[in-house]
């Protein structure tokens, strides 16, 4: 990789209280990149994904996208940069059928500059770009699960149903918090190729995750948090290879459980 | 100096009004806006058993303290717990009883000449060249031992150990066999009793009037928002701030603008630091 | 569904319309027509019908103006807590705002009504929506009560600083040309309210509405800036509110600091959460029955508020889906007890 990359992270250090969630954490990311971040519980992954995003302000350190500043921009104009993110506890409108889930992101200045996802330009009716977009995502159009009210689908459906809001937008970096966890195994295995088609088509993907195996599979290169400290950085064999990553993480009984 | 005394007996007043308030949303997260209304009742009760039933003063004062408390304990067990973890039902019915409160004594009771509570002593004395008369002076130590009462009281015995438990975390607390319900009934008591001690020693000050349920409740809220909700080290803090600020304005402003003060403090505070100066970060959060 | 014992349990069932979805009907015959419009139009018909069945009554005639004005407040504070998530219990800041600014218009520079309503509405609208604006990023009981601080504010201002006639307020406007104008055009601004604000809330705007309400992270996420969205969801409550504070100012001829009062903030809740909030015809229905109660206990003073007051108690605590929500259930299902 080469070339700016698409998004930076410089030195970005976040305190709560007396707690140092992030010290100095570094990142690049460049186009076309599956970035994964990994780390025990309590290490600052989802700490550094609410930093990079603008749902927490930073103390020090600086974070670009695509050579803006965003540092501590509001999260909906990061969105709006096409720089998005899954919630690691979902977040849908329960309320609501699963297709009207997507009207919000394709009501947004975003979606209706990029015509959603595939759109070309100009949007028809929102509820015809929303099931297209479940569709691709692995909604069976032609079954009722689409319009099955948000609080009556499984785990699965609720993880793709995050992920399509963010394809909503358009978006050119999709930051994923955990879309494996919780899903069975089947569950996960039809998410996988879903992820790799997403690359495909151009979206960058930082992945936080606890899901080893399948992380390793996806990701080109693999970044540690220990303590809000990145404690080191690779491809899934490099990373594995630190010292300070096997006591930190591999030596505890999770490595046999999950590589 | 008479600006730093008088500050001070205004702070300390205000300390009193607010206690019941910040004890009950900090024990049981519930905004109880009738905090005024059981205020003014507590007086009205001890001036109809002094006056109508012709009980002495000082019995008076105590069997209207337990029906207080009683009330308080009732409209937490009949109707408030059915609204529980509802915030704005929370606040609806709790405003609600106490405008009915307020406006049914204003309409019942509370109408046509004056009604006012004897001193408990007469007289003033002279202090640092300010004459303060004996009544204020109780309100200061009223005030002192009411708050040392209540910290013994929390820290000390098991009833109020389980109370400061539900304050710092309501579930954990129930998973410890504290009965959150309980704990809520007892708070809403001790809460109610509050504001009635609050009421028997402010109201020889001046005359029952039913206003003063709103101006009570407008300023334990002040008080308790600028403090950070919940925070009893905060509401202190606060009370002596707004105390003193109050009496500034007076001075220097005049009367009228005494509850703007009040006001803009919780505007600027909520639109300034929305968790209050003592409140936590974690509240901060969920709030804004 | 209710379980009352353990072998019987109540069933609902969907009765009227034959094919339907949420709020999509497939409408078969003139039966299923009637059905639909029935409900409606009863509200409609009823109000507009009103004015000329009260001719008698010129004293009533006024209450139905009443009742106008506090339904335009009580659609407002419905819409802003049910579909916006903000819940302002201060109500009587838009309505004093709206009838200080059309009448200082009218009396200082002469502008008729039909010029001071419109100007007092948006440019109230607008200073309301300005004033809250620090306070849009609270949530839930800190909006509440910072909004209620507002209007009790706002009179101790006007007093201290003896501005716009002090506490005697502004006095000798003009009223509206006749009784039937004011009230037609009450209860006209009432029915476009509710009609169009219904539509509205079902609309994509509506559901990003909806979505600041319950998932405001998720809103943000999606690229959309929820404070502008709050902003417009108080500009709207404050239309309507500003609109009948300027109404409430030529109807009076009077425009004073107890329109600040306490009654314009406690009625349209107490209306809305008796009619059913979140229904918004609800709010209407619920000033219907709770206006006319409260000028039948006038005589009584203040004993109305706590008349009020205890409705509204009985119906959060004990009924708290209103009016509105439980006759709709039974208008649109009906319920049979089944063995299991």
């Amino acid at each position: 990789m080469s070339g700016e990359p698409l998004l930076r992270v410089e030195g970005v250090s976040k305190a709560f209280g007396g707690v140092l969630a992030l010290s100095a954490v570094d990142l690049d990311v460049h186009t076309g990149d599956i970035v994964g971040i990994i780390g025990p519980n309590g290490s600052g992954k989802t700490t550094l994904v609410n930093a990079i995003t603008g749902f927490i302000k930073v103390d020090h350190g600086r974070v670009s996208f695509k050579g803006h500043d965003i540092t501590n921009w509001k999260p909906h104009k990061i969105a709006d940069m096409g720089l998005t993110r899954t919630f690691q506890v979902m977040r849908p409108y329960y309320s609501l059928p699963a297709f009207k889930n997507l009207i919000v992101p394709l009501f947004s200045r975003r979606a209706r500059r990029t015509g959603g996802w595939r759109g070309g330009g100009k949007m028809g009716s929102r509820d015809t770009v929303a099931v297209d977009i479940l569709e691709e995502i692995g909604f069976e159009r032609d079954s009722y699960v689409p319009y099955k009210v948000a609080s009556s689908l499984p785990t699965g459906y609720l993880k793709r149903l995050e992920l399509a809001r963010c394809l909503a937008l358009r978006p050119e970096v999709v930051i994923c918090d955990e879309v494996f966890s919780g899903l069975s195994m089947s569950e996960m295995a039809s998410m996988v190729p879903l992820i790799e088609k997403l690359q495909m088509e151009g979206i960058t993907l930082i992945m936080v995750e606890h899901r080893l195996r399948e992380l390793f599979r996806l990701a080109n290169r693999v970044v540690v948090l220990n303590f809000g400290c990145k404690i080191a950085e690779g491809t899934a064999e490099e990373v594995m290879a630190y010292k300070e990553v096997k006591e930190a993480y591999f030596g505890s009984e999770e490595v046999l459980t999950y590589v | 100096m008479e600006i730093l005394i008088y500050g001070i007996i205004n702070s300390v007043q205000l300390v009193l009004m607010a206690l019941g308030f910040t004890l009950v949303y900090g024990v049981s997260r519930l905004p109880n806006f009738a905090h005024g209304a059981l205020y003014v009742l507590a007086g009205y009760m001890t001036w109809l058993l002094v006056n109508r039933v012709g009980l002495n003063y000082p019995l008076s004062m105590a069997v209207a303290l337990v029906l207080t408390g009683l009330i308080g304990a009732a409209m937490y067990h009949f109707i408030l717990v059915r609204v529980r973890g509802m915030a704005i039902s929370e606040i609806i019915a709790s405003y609600a009883i106490g405008l009915a409160i307020i406006e049914g004594l204003r309409w019942g009771g509370l109408k046509g000449g004056t009604f006012t509570l004897p001193s408990f002593v007469e007289g003033s004395v002279s202090l640092l060249g300010v004459s303060v008369d004996y009544q204020r002076l109780i309100v200061v130590v009223a005030g002192l031992i009411l708050v040392a009462l209540l910290w013994l009281f929390v820290s000390g015995t098991k009833l109020g150990l389980g109370l400061k438990g539900m304050a710092q975390d309501e579930q954990a607390a129930m998973t410890l066999g504290i009965d959150s319900d309980r704990m809520a009934v007892v708070s809403m008591a001790i809460g109610s009793v509050l504001a009635g001690v609050a009421a028997l020693v402010l109201l020889p000050l001046g005359s029952i009037v039913v206003e003063a349920g709103y101006r009570v409740l407008i300023m334990a809220v002040a008080v308790c928002v600028v403090g950070g909700l919940g925070s009893w080290n905060g509401a202190i803090l606060a009370a002596f701030i707004i105390g003193f600020a109050q009496i500034l304005t007076e001075r220097y402003l005049g009367a009228h603008y005494q509850i703007v003060v009040a006001l803009l403090a919780i505007i600027i505070t909520l639109v300034m630091r929305p968790s209050g100066l003592f409140g936590r970060q974690k509240e901060l959060e969920e709030r804004v | 569904m209710s379980v009352v014992k353990q072998d019987r349990r109540k069933e609902r069932v969907d009765r009227g319309i034959k094919v339907r979805t949420d709020g999509v009907y497939a409408v078969s015959s003139w039966a299923e027509i009637t059905y639909l419009l029935l409900p409606r139009m009863v509200l409609i018909l009823g109000l507009l019908l009103a004015p000329v069945v009260l001719t008698a009554f010129p004293y009533w005639q006024r209450v139905l103006s009443h009742i106008c004005v506090y339904a335009l407040l009580a659609i407002g504070f419905d819409f802003l807590a049910n579909f916006v998530g903000l819940v302002s219990l201060g109500g009587g800041l838009y309505i004093g705002v709206g009838a200080y600014i059309a009448a200082l218009l009218n009396s200082h520079y002469g502008l008729p009504p039909y010029v001071t309503v419109p100007v007092a509405t948006l440019a109230g609208a607008g200073l309301c929506t300005v004033i809250l604006l620090p306070c849009l990023p609270l949530r839930g009981v800190y909006f509440a009560i910072v909004s209620l601080m507002f209007p009790l504010l706002a009179p101790r201002i006007i007093e201290a600083l003896d501005i716009f006639g002090g506490t005697d307020g502004i006095v000798g406007l003009d009223g509206f040309p006749s009784g039937w104008v004011e009230q037609y055009l009450m209860i006209g601004c009432v029915l476009i309210a509710v009609f169009a604000l219904r539509r509205m809330v079902t609309e994509d705007v509506g559901l990003v509405f909806r979505g600041v309400k319950d998932n405001d992270q998720a809103v943000k996420a999606s690229g959309i800036d929820i404070t502008t969205y709050k902003a417009l969801g108080v500009f709207i409550a404050a239309v309507l509110g500003c609109l009948a504070g300027a109404c409430l100012a030529h109807i009076y001829m009077w425009a004073g600091i107890s329109q600040f009062g306490l009654d314009y903030s406690i009625i349209p809740i107490a209306a809305t959460v008796v009619g059913g909030g979140g229904t918004l015809i609800g709010a209407v229905i619920g000033c219907v029955i709770l206006v006319p109660i409260s000028e039948l206990l006038r005589d009584f003073g203040t004993l109305r508020i706590a008349v009020y007051a205890l409705i509204l108690t009985g119906f959060i605590v004990y009924k708290s889906e209103g009016i509105m929500t439980y006759v709709t259930r039974k208008y649109e299902q009906f319920e049979r007890w089944v063995e299991i």
